[in-house]
């Protein structure tokens, strides 16, 4: 067997001092992506660090000079985190999109750092012997002229197409999420749309975190509009598939047009895609399928289909106009 | 060794025939008792096996210049590493399939090249990693087009015509009121049962027999594994002795050895008499053990204005594979399924450059009757007739293929039966007239049918043990479906005793010899051996046997050659919703009315139709192997990419059977059930999609984007 270093610290700063000091090492949480990657040999590093026991696994709210958030710990399983109360009552949008993900065995098993930190999903990048510039830089591009059912519309490069596929990270991309981040140098914050990046000349890196740095947590703005959030995800087969397009969404209106609306979408890029222009073109105006379809037609731009996704382009149309619609009939409620 | 008995079977005085007998594997297998193939640690000499990791071609065709095995070998616990410069010879080489690394020569991507023997599972794997194979590559072609499928196969599976012709279907089309003509796709799928393909082998010195190959295998057919390996291991085929005591699926792709069998073999040669063991990997399957070609159905149909078909034309275009030929009989249940004076069908494959494709889950049934049953909704519509009607009006007198007649013909009664349970009679004409929130609505049927398969070649031996007690043995596998509990109750029916009286063994190639579990033959062609022995056992030693008492005996009736032919229906109905915005389809209904003589257990006999019925969902709105022509390979090879239908998919599904009995067939009155439930069903789907939305989709599997316009 291929031995590799096994080790588990104690506490976060352990664990990054562990993983920064080694250029093969990498942290392990519940698994459910990284394992699946070492038995493909699509992941081969020389020592996992292994933080799924770090005390990293409360969910708390929080008064902060940002307002009140949710403090939900690395290590807090998609499963707990569903069934929180808070999540429930507060951010019913992120609990719907943890359930829409991946199946009960998984959801037990992975945590919402690992559920965001989940690499990018592409049939060639799990076949080592395709060529594929994430997994081997500068070896090429299977999936552009390959099996594309899945690719990236808004994005992409010509070195990667590939999704990311959580469905809780486009929750908290739409919910404004600050991902707590802990490196050799100490803590830091950023919005959860600056974790992900889009693949550019590097594909290889699906975040912008440097190597060793632990997300230890997220904090999540427990507002009234995130209160009415939800999730919608279309997919090919009822359960336990990944997003062909998903949206997250909240809105609250006045006198019929717009004052707040958050929207986000997956299965569209490389990272969730935080829909700023339809958001922008959506405030002030009233929500109705016209409207929404403009809103959506905005954001959607400067997409790039091939045959393969096509596709995707109505069916976020409608996802979104039938999400924000009903938002809007819920209001009324 | 006694002599075999002939003995033509008489109809059984059913008693436990026909009733719930609760499956008799039933607590080992819930309680985590029952040992599938590499599990078997407890005989002796197997405790202890070597592991085996496969090493695949990542060309599709060409040469392998070169196996570095020193890293690999370098690697704690790798042993050795065979490949064709260095695997023990075999002595038949005709089956490109399996005569795996003989030569140099790369037929297809994933094609074994090497073999890592190890101390574990773990060293095996990562010493297959480190073994550097370089190739001489060749240009290969893997895309299957219709273009391109110009051969003619000799014969289609098993042993069909591979053309027919009756009547002038030219003209018959030319001079019909009202003409179908289209073509109707299928996708490659791969079978994937629950357990990966699975061996355990261990070569060694028998008592008293010389060498013996021991093989444990996961295999719908341990008698077959045994005949087909023994020759070319050069061993005679009692020295190959095989059991395969529970198996977690086949679905065909079992029903006979693949190449990681002979391998297994060839490993345990090497390491004798230590065993090895070989489970193949999920994504090695996408390769290795054989899938569904993908299909082209070219349909005309022509009718009178009342839909009364005048002719029928079925091309079917299909793959196969250079190194291997396989010829799915897509087009020969249309042979026998409708009348029409003017009849046509054809087979032409490609030969590709690819893994050879195999029997799966109603070989030519399934992607034939899909198309014709799409073509004959459309040939509904087209008539303004209604679907069900459109088949009454149809339903052949005799065998158009034969002009026999059926022994047990009963379609008119699945479909008046079926359309009055599921509420056929409310149907709104029209396609596209229901709206339910965001939800289009439809319902639409489709007919099933499945040929009644006897296998010859079967034997079973019947043995008096005290207390009253039988052994009944025959060498068949149980896969799952529910054998063990059917022949217990046939063989206590034929014996006039009670089910408990009766210790069945079955699954070892050392009992006599048995037919693959495929087909869906298994019932009627075990289950006529054991009668055949049991009454033959009655005959000659009485109702009250000295303990020790023995007898084999063959069934000596052939209906296949009398004076029938001998077909199961069956009429499938379908609810779909099409989400109007997303194209998302939903089955909330599925219900299928099946003709299919005796049931022998309702239990069992449910859980095979209503997984059939399942099956079919998932061919209809899931499975899809997505092959890169550019390498040669599927590259949707995992579950995660290959989709089966879920729980959440799978809705309010049921069957149930016209009470009846065939006993031209077999003495228990059966015909198969296995795949009859597959059979229909996407077509049943496509053609309630087609209701709901007034979308035609003539291509599986239906897809969510198939309902949304272009942007």
């Amino acid at each position: 067997m291929r031995a590799l270093d096994y080790v588990r610290p104690s506490t976060p700063e352990e664990a990054v001092a562990a993983v920064a000091g080694d250029e093969d090492a990498m942290f392990l949480a519940g698994g459910s992506n990284l394992v699946d990657h070492l038995k493909l040999g699509v992941a081969r590093p020389g020592r996992l660090v292994d933080v799924s026991r770090l005390p990293l696994d409360e969910v708390a709210t929080h008064d902060t000079d940002r307002g009140t958030v949710l403090r939900v710990g690395a290590t807090v399983r998609n499963a707990d985190l569903a069934a929180h109360p808070v999540v429930r009552s507060r951010l019913p949008g992120l609990s719907r999109a943890l359930l829409a993900g991946a199946s009960g065995q998984i959801r037990q098993q992975a945590s919402t750092a690992g559920n965001l930190l989940q690499r990018t999903r592409c049939v060639y990048f799990q076949d080592v012997t395709t060529p594929c510039n994430k997994r081997e830089p500068g070896s090429g591009c299977s999936a552009l002229e390959g099996y594309g059912r899945y690719n990236a519309v808004l994005g992409a490069s010509e070195h990667c197409v590939a999704t990311h596929p959580s469905d809780m990270a486009v929750a908290m991309a739409a919910l404004d999420t600050s991902v707590v981040v802990l490196g050799p140098d100490g803590e830091r914050r950023m919005p959860s749309t600056d974790l992900h990046r889009l693949p550019g000349d590097e594909p290889q890196r699906d975040t912008t975190l440097a190597h060793g740095e632990l997300v230890t947590g997220v904090e999540i703005p427990l507002t009234d509009l995130a209160a009415v959030s939800t999730y919608r995800k279309v997919r090919d087969r009822a359960s336990y598939a990944f997003a062909l397009v998903s949206v997250a969404a909240a809105v609250r209106t006045a006198g019929g047009v717009v004052e707040d609306v958050r929207l986000a979408w997956g299965g569209v890029a490389h990272a969730p895609w935080r829909a700023r222009r339809a958001e922008e073109a959506l405030r002030c105006g009233p929500v109705d399928e016209q409207a929404v379809a403009a809103a959506v037609d905005a954001e959607l731009a400067e997409a790039e289909t091939s045959e393969a996704t096509t596709y995707k382009v109505p069916m976020l149309r409608g996802a979104t106009v039938e999400t924000l619609l009903a938002l809007v009939e819920g209001e009324d409620a | 060794m006694t002599d075999t008995v002939e003995q033509v079977p008489v109809p059984l005085d059913v008693r436990s025939v026909g009733t719930r007998l609760a499956r008799v594997d039933g607590p080992e297998k819930v309680t985590g008792r029952a040992r599938y193939a590499v599990e078997h640690r407890d005989e002796e000499g197997l405790g202890d096996p070597l592991s085996l990791w496969l090493v695949q071609s990542t060309v599709a065709k060409g040469e392998v210049e070169a196996v570095d095995a020193s890293a690999a070998l370098a690697h704690d616990g790798v042993l050795r590493v065979l490949d064709h410069t260095s695997a023990p010879r075999l002595e038949d080489t005709e089956d490109g399939e399996l005569a795996v690394l003989q030569d140099a020569r790369v037929h297809f991507r994933g094609q074994i090249v090497a073999v890592v023997v190890a101390e574990t599972s773990e060293a095996a794997r990562e010493g297959a990693a480190l073994v550097e194979v370089s190739y001489r590559a060749e240009p290969h072609a893997a895309a299957f087009t219709v273009e391109g499928a110009t051969y003619r196969p000799d014969s289609v599976n098993p042993a069909f015509e591979t053309d027919s012709d009756d009547g002038d279907v030219d003209a018959a089309l030319a001079g019909s009121a009202v003409v179908v003509d289209a073509s109707y796709g299928t996708p490659y799928e791969h079978n994937n049962p629950m357990e990966p393909h699975a061996t355990i082998a261990r070569w060694h010195e028998g008592d008293d027999d010389g060498v013996v190959l021991r093989l444990v295998d996961s295999t719908q057919g341990v008698h077959g594994v045994a005949s087909t390996i023994a020759p070319m291991v050069g061993l005679g085929k009692d020295q190959v002795h095989v059991t395969a005591p529970y198996v977690g699926g086949g679905f065909g792709s079992k029903g006979l050895p693949h190449a990681n069998v002979v391998v297994a073999a060839l490993a345990a040669r090497e390491t004798s008499p230590r065993p090895v063991s070989l489970a193949v990997t999920r994504q090695q399957m996408f390769a290795l053990t054989g899938y569904r070609t993908a299909t082209v159905s070219r349909m005309r149909l022509g009718a009178d204005r009342d839909g009364r078909l005048t002719a029928i034309e079925h091309r079917a275009y299909a793959q196969s594979a250079a190194v291997k030929e396989f010829a799915e009989q897509t087009a020969v249940g249309t042979r026998s399924l409708y009348a029409a004076a003017n009849r046509r069908t054809s087979h032409r494959l490609a030969v590709l450059d690819v893994a050879v494709p195999s029997w799966m889950r109603a070989p030519g049934e399934m992607p034939g009757i899909f198309a014709h049953e799409v073509a004959m909704d459309e040939l509904a519509v087209a008539c303004g007739v209604d679907p069900v009607e459109l088949r009454v009006r149809n339903i052949p007198e005799r065998d158009p293929e034969t002009g026999k007649p059926f022994s047990d013909h009963r379609l008119v009664e699945c479909l008046r039966e079926g359309a009055e349970r599921f509420g056929w009679a409310d149907r709104p004409a029209q396609a596209g007239a229901t709206l339910d929130g965001e939800w289009r609505v439809g319902t639409g049927m489709a007919v099933s049918t499945y040929p009644g398969y006897r296998m010859p070649g079967n034997e079973a031996r019947v043995t008096a043990l005290d207390g009253g007690r039988f052994e009944v043995a025959i060498g068949c596998v149980d896969i799952g479906t529910g054998a063990r509990t059917v022949l217990t109750q046939i063989a206590a029916d034929a014996l006039g005793v009670d089910p408990a009286a009766v210790v069945l063994r079955v699954a070892d190639s050392s009992l006599p010899p048995a037919s693959v579990a495929g087909g869906s033959s298994g019932t009627a062609s075990w289950g006529s051996a054991v009668s055949a022995a049991a009454q033959a056992f009655l005959h000659e030693h009485g109702r009250t046997p000295d303990p020790g008492a023995s007898l084999t005996a063959s069934a000596a009736d052939d209906p296949l050659n009398g004076d029938h032919v001998f077909h199961s229906h069956g009429a499938v109905f379908a609810e779909v919703r099409v989400h109007r915005r997303t194209g998302e389809i939903r089955v909330p209904r599925l219900f299928g009315m099946y003709s299919v003589g005796r049931v022998m257990n309702p239990t069992t006999a449910r859980s095979q139709l209503v997984g059939g019925l399942v099956m079919g969902l998932s061919s209809a709105l899931h499975e899809e192997s997505v092959r890169d022509p550019r390498f040669g390979h599927v590259v949707t090879q995992d579950l995660a990419t290959y989709h089966v239908a879920s729980h959440a998919d799978v809705l309010d599904v049921d069957a149930d059977w016209l009470e009846g009995s065939d006993e031209e067939f077999t003495p228990m009155g059966a015909r198969g059930i296995g795949e009859i439930g597959i059979v229909g069903t996407a077509a049943a789907v496509i053609n309630a999609a087609y209701h709901a939305t007034g979308v035609r989709v003539r291509d599986l599997p239906v897809t969510a984007d198939r309902f949304l316009g272009e942007g």
